[in-house]
């Protein structure tokens, strides 16, 4: 395979038990480079599980994660994730770094130090006044330390970008805005992107591609498009459901 | 309150030994702590292992553990040779190194376990490794807490401090225990003050540095710092800055004889151009032990202490045929040399007040043993313990009613307000004659001689000249004199300092003028 045809990410018969439950049932995808995948499903479906094998937060009890065709172990651990953007729903700013600070951490652990006019322009990225980074995390609001968020997984030049309910603790209208935001990122920055959520809305919007998890196993692997249009089966359109009938809701009030 | 100034102006020494013996300990405990603390965030089960130590630890009383130091080092000296210190500095610092880290391990600890999740997975996430997790993430968010855990410590370790001085290292807890021994109040409290002093200051410090950790302000935590080192250099200073090593340490048990007798050979050797430190409030078998070490150079004992404890003799010969032997065993087992006695002897007796041994028909201990079943005998905290009241209770078949435990100085106000009938005294004590006191006649010869001996290290006795010096103390003291000056120092007015008894003591004995 050569560059091109070849997936980013790939899992093969990736399994994690945990004691006596098993949170991941031998599964096996790929992820092709540029794609913006979502992983949707309830709580305890195993799609955060999933996730985190990808910069080995959790490492599989059998198969294996590829990246670029190498597996994931084969790096050293710091390594891996330096390569890999992450964005979690606690954030996980560091309270006792100015914000600036905070996004030049990646690049300084990896023996870079970052310009302020670089830093400067990450906070363009995400629509933050330049002006912040000075700021502390706890001066900020939900919304901007979430961007500050972004901005530091974006801040090694990641190619993979991967989030975790990454506006799962945002009002809507933040919410909808940094969405927007991370997609229009994913396409200027020719990133790959795999979002967790349990939002159905938020992945049909986002997403090029929906993979459907329930009980440790992906059960559909849909476009937004074909999932509207009734195709991945009975779980995922019990999901799509949600959104739809809010919106026919809507459309009967405005009538 | 002039005494007091007086008494505190004079505690520059003390204070800094004390300053010194604590940072050191502190540091020690830190330095033990911290690892301590990593790996337990990392693993449960070292957790509570680490932690159910340190508790144990805190639950031995400070006076014991720094009491049990001397046996484990004196073990210890089969691996490290008998160049290994058993008392003074070293014994004291590991012990209160021991009781400093329960605070710091355990502050440490809570502040890893409550470390918020978020930034702990935000860090890996990062991908930081193990070292720039701890250095960039952990340590700072924990080093407040941790400063807490410090302070702790620190007023702790201070306070515990003071009891060092009862194996031999100068504390602030000498003023303390001279005071304590003679009723003299004053020396007490200066002690107490100087001790709370530092615990404040060292608390208020430590405080600033915790403060400018929470609050991310530089200033103040490098203020903090920089103040707590200069005090520990200033202390270093006064401790190092001036000393020179032929300095002469004269040692002191714990009662008052003992203090001013040390004063009274400190001022003759000053007298000669020796320069002398004292190390008072020895414990008996610490002393002994300290001057066959050498780690004090010149001390006054007892013949019957001696022969019955350190030698563990249990047979009485008379006094000329003990000396000998004793004279003899020193000299064969670690080279101490026995200058000679005193001239007076301090033994133990059974005191009565006169009035009601002669009410009772009370003259010697066989007559005690008798009226024994319904009376309270008082003794001092070693008298019960000792090989000397084994053999005489054995002797006689004494059987008392009750038998108390008291401070020898508390001892003697027992005896007068009839909270016991009858003590476990010392012969040399000034109080039997100011109170009106008989010692029993002990017809059986069960209780050894008690002559006063001076002993010298060995490493000082190579110094002829030193021994000129003593010489002359040889014979030259009656126990009518040292009666005296022992109750010029305890009786409850007008107290005399132990170096002024001491001066008046070798003016009455003709010591004076050489």
């Amino acid at each position: 395979m050569n560059q091109q045809t070849q997936p980013l990410l790939e899992f093969r018969d990736v399994c994690k038990s945990y004691d006596r439950t098993q949170a991941v049932e031998s599964i096996s995808t790929a992820v092709a480079r540029r794609e913006f995948v979502a992983l949707v499903g309830a709580s305890g479906s195993g799609k955060s599980t999933l996730l985190k094998t990808v910069n080995r937060l959790v490492d599989p009890s059998s198969g294996a994660v590829l990246i670029d065709g190498d597996p994931v172990e084969s790096l050293p651990l710091a390594a891996l994730r330096r390569r890999i953007g992450y964005v979690f729903q606690s954030v996980g700013l560091f309270p006792h770094m100015s914000v600036g600070e905070n996004i030049a951490i990646g690049p300084r652990i990896s023996g870079q130090k970052l310009t302020r006019e670089r830093i400067a322009e990450l906070l363009d990225l995400v629509d933050l006044e330049r002006s912040m980074a000075t700021r502390m995390p706890n001066e900020l609001s939900g919304g901007q330390r979430q961007r500050v968020g972004v901005a530091r997984a974006l801040a090694n030049e990641p190619q993979l970008l991967l989030m975790d309910e990454p506006f799962g603790a945002l009002d809507p209208v933040t919410r909808d805005a940094l969405g927007e935001r991370v997609r229009s990122l994913h396409r200027e920055l020719n990133l790959t992107t795999v979002m967790v959520t349990h939002d159905m809305a938020e992945a049909l919007l986002l997403a090029d591609r929906v993979l459907v998890m329930e009980a440790g196993t992906i059960v559909a692997d849909e476009t937004p498009q074909s999932l509207l249009h009734g195709g991945g089966g009975e779980i995922a359109q019990s999901l799509v459901a949600v959104p739809r009938t809010q919106a026919d809701r809507l459309a009967e009030l405005t009538r | 309150m002039s005494d007091i100034w007086t008494a505190l102006l004079g505690l520059g020494d003390k204070l800094a030994a004390h300053v010194l013996l604590s940072a050191a300990a502190i540091m020690l405990g830190i330095a033990v702590a911290l690892p301590m603390a990593i790996w337990a965030s990392r693993s449960p089960p070292i957790a509570r292992i680490t932690l159910g130590f340190a508790s144990l630890v805190q639950t031995i009383p400070a006076l014991a553990l720094l009491a049990l130091f001397f046996p484990i080092l004196l073990n210890l000296r089969a691996i490290f040779g008998e160049g290994l210190p058993t008392l003074g500095f070293l014994p004291a610092f590991l012990a209160l190194s021991l009781y400093a880290l329960l605070p710091i391990l355990r502050n440490a600890v809570t502040a890893q376990t409550n470390l918020d999740p978020g930034v702990i997975e935000a860090a890996d996430g990062v991908g930081m490794t193990f070292w720039q997790r701890l250095r960039l993430v952990e340590a700072p968010l924990s080093s407040p807490y941790i400063m807490a855990g410090i302070r702790t410590a620190a007023v702790w370790t201070i306070g515990a401090a003071t009891l060092s001085t009862t194996i031999g290292q100068p504390s602030l807890g000498d003023p303390i225990f001279a005071g304590l021994q003679t009723q003299n109040w004053v020396l007490v409290l200066a002690g107490c003050i100087a001790s709370a002093g530092l615990a404040i200051v060292a608390d208020a410090l430590l405080g600033t540095i915790e403060k400018g950790l929470r609050t991310r302000r530089r200033v103040l935590s490098l203020g903090g710092l920089a103040a707590v080192l200069l005090g520990i250099l200033a202390a270093l200073f006064v401790s190092f800055g001036n000393s020179d090593d032929d300095r002469i340490v004269i040692g002191a048990k714990s009662f008052s004889e003992q203090y001013v007798l040390a004063r009274l050979i400190g001022q003759r050797l000053e007298a000669s151009g020796y320069t002398v430190a004292y190390r008072d409030g020895l414990g008996s078998a610490v002393a002994h032990r300290a001057v066959s070490t050498g780690a004090i150079d010149i001390m006054v004992d007892y013949t019957g202490t001696i022969w019955a404890n350190e030698m563990q003799r249990s047979d009485n010969p008379d006094r000329d045929a003990m000396l000998t032997e004793i004279v003899d065993w020193e000299q064969r087992t670690s080279g101490t040399n026995v200058v000679g006695r005193l001239g007076f002897e301090n033994a133990y007796g059974l005191a009565m007040p006169r009035a009601k041994a002669a009410q009772g028909g009370v003259r010697s201990i066989g007559d005690l043993a008798v009226r024994a079943q319904s009376l309270t005998i008082g003794g001092d905290p070693e008298f019960f313990e000792r090989p000397e009241w084994v053999s005489v209770r054995n002797a006689y078949g004494l059987r008392f009613a009750d038998q108390r435990t008291f401070s020898p100085t508390f001892m003697y106000n027992a005896l007068r307000s009839g909270e016991a009938d009858v003590i476990g005294a010392y012969t040399s004590d000034g109080r039997i004659a100011a109170d009106d006191l008989v010692i029993l006649d002990d017809p059986e010869g069960a209780l050894p001689n008690y002559d006063a001996i001076l002993l010298v290290s060995p490493q000082a006795s190579r110094d002829a000249r030193l021994l000129e010096v003593l010489r002359p103390l040889v014979g030259a003291i009656d126990v009518e004199a040292m009666r005296a000056a022992n109750l010029s120092v305890d009786r409850e007015d007008d107290k005399l300092s132990f170096g002024e008894a001491a001066t008046r003591l070798a003016q009455r004995v003709g010591l004076g003028g050489s």
